[in-house]
């Protein structure tokens, strides 16, 4: 009974986060409008949220594709295709790797930074002093930083797609010799604008996700240190999570 | 002799033009644990009041009941005669407009300065031009003392500068009551001299209400028109500072004069001490 009690308790805690969460995305969605009429706000969110991850993103998305060239390359010249090599990298890194990669590291640098910056921000009092001054922190401090992460992904994903893509070339063209021509003429014609929507597609969608639970985990944490360090933890681990059940949801959805 | 029958004090001051805000028979418990049980005061209009009390009265609980951030359990809080407790969130914004509130550890926004600190409230309520905001803000900044420090962010402010520049904010609408959470706490003689100073200034100058709860008897003494104690989930004891003084009660007596026993025990409830010195450490 002890065990049926528990499962029955973590399912309840569950359906009240996720009720929870629906509920605080509402609210969001909401004030986006009126944050949209405050362009600086929201740009000032998009530079921490998506050019201060620029670095990492394009390291990731530079090694990421070296890796897709060595494995690629050596799969494929065991059935004497190397030329497909730029087919099959690209549609990897444009329907998969490159949305779903960029979503974890996005949870990591960006998902991390919010959550822990609303969360001490909770902590400090500045949330309450901001509805003690009748600012909505929703609207001057949620909304803003929700559309940053929302704008950032979709554009971090397709710079992170196209470093990867010079990454499969440096190996794959400039390693192992394979054709240049037939790399990237092979590539424009196989990748098309459908694959191309789907990266965008679930880019968006991850974007969504990611900074929603973000901004939900940091604005709700427990005004402590200890409350700050697992709201940050639950960030990292509900963004990957969710990315990975979207990304099959999506993917199942678009094919 | 003060008054010991606070019921008596809030009856005897209906919303109106001498009281701004009433308290009226508030309950108010987290958990378990009762916190209020039948609060009634009295905070009269354009005076400085004192909420006193030993820690874990809930003098901040009070404040959050006041400023609508919570509701009470039973009873009424009433701002101008409106009820904080059933106004929607507009109305409470609206409200909150008239208070200007000086949190324990300042809450300055971390991301912005000085200068945009005092702004905020401003730029968020009005569409008043640069120039004029500019102005307003400066001025503000002169009446706390740092004008110069416009331009620092707020980890380069001392915990004494950084409370000035939330009065400096809190006062930049100019709002009808001024509420101190515990604003001499951690402050160095000269800093709670400069708060004391102007929290006084700030009253008399703007003729605003002054709500101040903290447990600094002495600064409070300097500072108050009347004082309530709070203990035992009510107010104990109501009046001027030299009518506490000579309060007959145990415990404002124990909180004036600062006793280390009384009502308020030194020790938290505990089992025997030496049979538990005595007893087995798995079991203890």
């Amino acid at each position: 009974m002890t065990v049926l009690n528990e499962f029955a308790d973590g399912l309840r805690g569950f359906l009240r986060t996720i009720g929870l969460t629906t509920l605080f995305f509402g609210r969001v969605l909401s004030q986006v409008p009126r944050a949209l009429l405050r362009p600086r706000l929201i740009i000032d969110q998009v530079h921490n949220a998506g050019a201060l991850s620029l670095v990492i993103i394009m390291t990731c998305g530079l090694f990421v594709g070296a890796v897709l060239g060595l494995q690629g390359y050596d799969l494929l010249q065991r059935f004497g295709s190397e030329d497909a090599l730029g087919t099959a990298a690209a549609l990897a890194l444009v329907k998969e790797l490159g949305p779903v990669v960029t979503a974890l590291l996005f949870a990591g640098r960006a998902g991390t930074a919010l959550a822990s910056e609303l969360g001490l921000m909770r902590a400090t009092d500045q949330i309450t002093a901001m509805e003690m001054m009748a600012v909505d922190p929703v609207r001057r401090v949620v909304a803003p930083r929700f559309v940053g992460g929302v704008i950032a992904m979709p554009l971090l994903t397709i710079i992170f797609i196209a470093i990867g893509i010079f990454g499969v070339q440096l190996v794959g063209v400039q390693q192992f010799g394979v054709d240049t021509a037939s790399f990237w003429s092979q590539m424009r014609s196989s990748v098309g604008m459908d694959d191309i929507r789907e990266g965008v597609i679930k880019g968006c969608v991850f974007g969504v996700a990611c900074s929603l639970i973000a901004v939900y985990e940091g604005f709700n944490a427990i005004p402590t240190a200890e409350g700050v360090g697992r709201a940050t933890t639950r960030t990292v681990v509900t963004s990957a999570v969710l990315t990975l059940i979207l990304d099959y949801m999506l993917t199942a959805l678009l094919l | 002799m003060a008054s010991t029958a606070p019921t008596n004090t809030a009856a005897a001051s209906p919303a109106g033009s001498d009281t701004l805000v009433e308290i009226r028979d508030v309950h108010y418990s987290i958990g378990d644990r009762a916190i209020f049980t039948g609060l009634n005061m009295s905070i009269p209009r354009g005076r400085i009041t004192a909420i006193m009390g030993p820690s874990g009265t809930g003098k901040t609980t009070l404040l959050r009941l006041m400023t609508g951030q919570i509701r009470p359990d039973r009873g009424q809080v009433l701002f101008d005669g409106a009820d904080v407790s059933n106004l929607r969130t507009q109305a409470l914004f609206a409200l909150r407009r008239r208070m200007g509130m000086l949190f324990q550890n300042g809450a300055l926004l971390t991301d912005l300065d000085v200068f945009e600190n005092v702004a905020f409230p401003l730029r968020e309520h009005t569409r008043l031009p640069e120039s004029l905001i500019r102005n307003i803000v400066l001025t503000k900044l002169q009446a706390v003392g740092l004008r110069g420090a416009a331009r620092l962010m707020p980890s380069e402010l001392s915990g004494g500068m950084a409370r000035r520049v939330a009065l400096a904010r809190a006062m930049a609408t100019d709002p009808d009551v001024l509420i101190y959470d515990e604003p001499f706490t951690g402050l160095d003689p000269i800093s709670m001299g400069m708060i004391v100073r102007l929290v006084r200034q700030m009253n008399y100058a703007l003729g605003i209400t002054s709500i101040v709860v903290s447990h600094d008897v002495e600064e409070l003494s300097i500072l108050a028109d009347t004082s309530y104690i709070i203990a035992g989930g009510k107010v104990a004891a109501a009046g001027s500072f030299v009518e506490l003084k000579d309060h007959d009660s145990e415990i404002v007596n124990q909180f004036i004069n600062g006793l280390a026993d009384g009502p308020v025990a030194f020790h938290y409830p505990a089992s025997d001490y030496y049979d538990q010195l005595l007893s087995d450490p798995d079991t203890a």
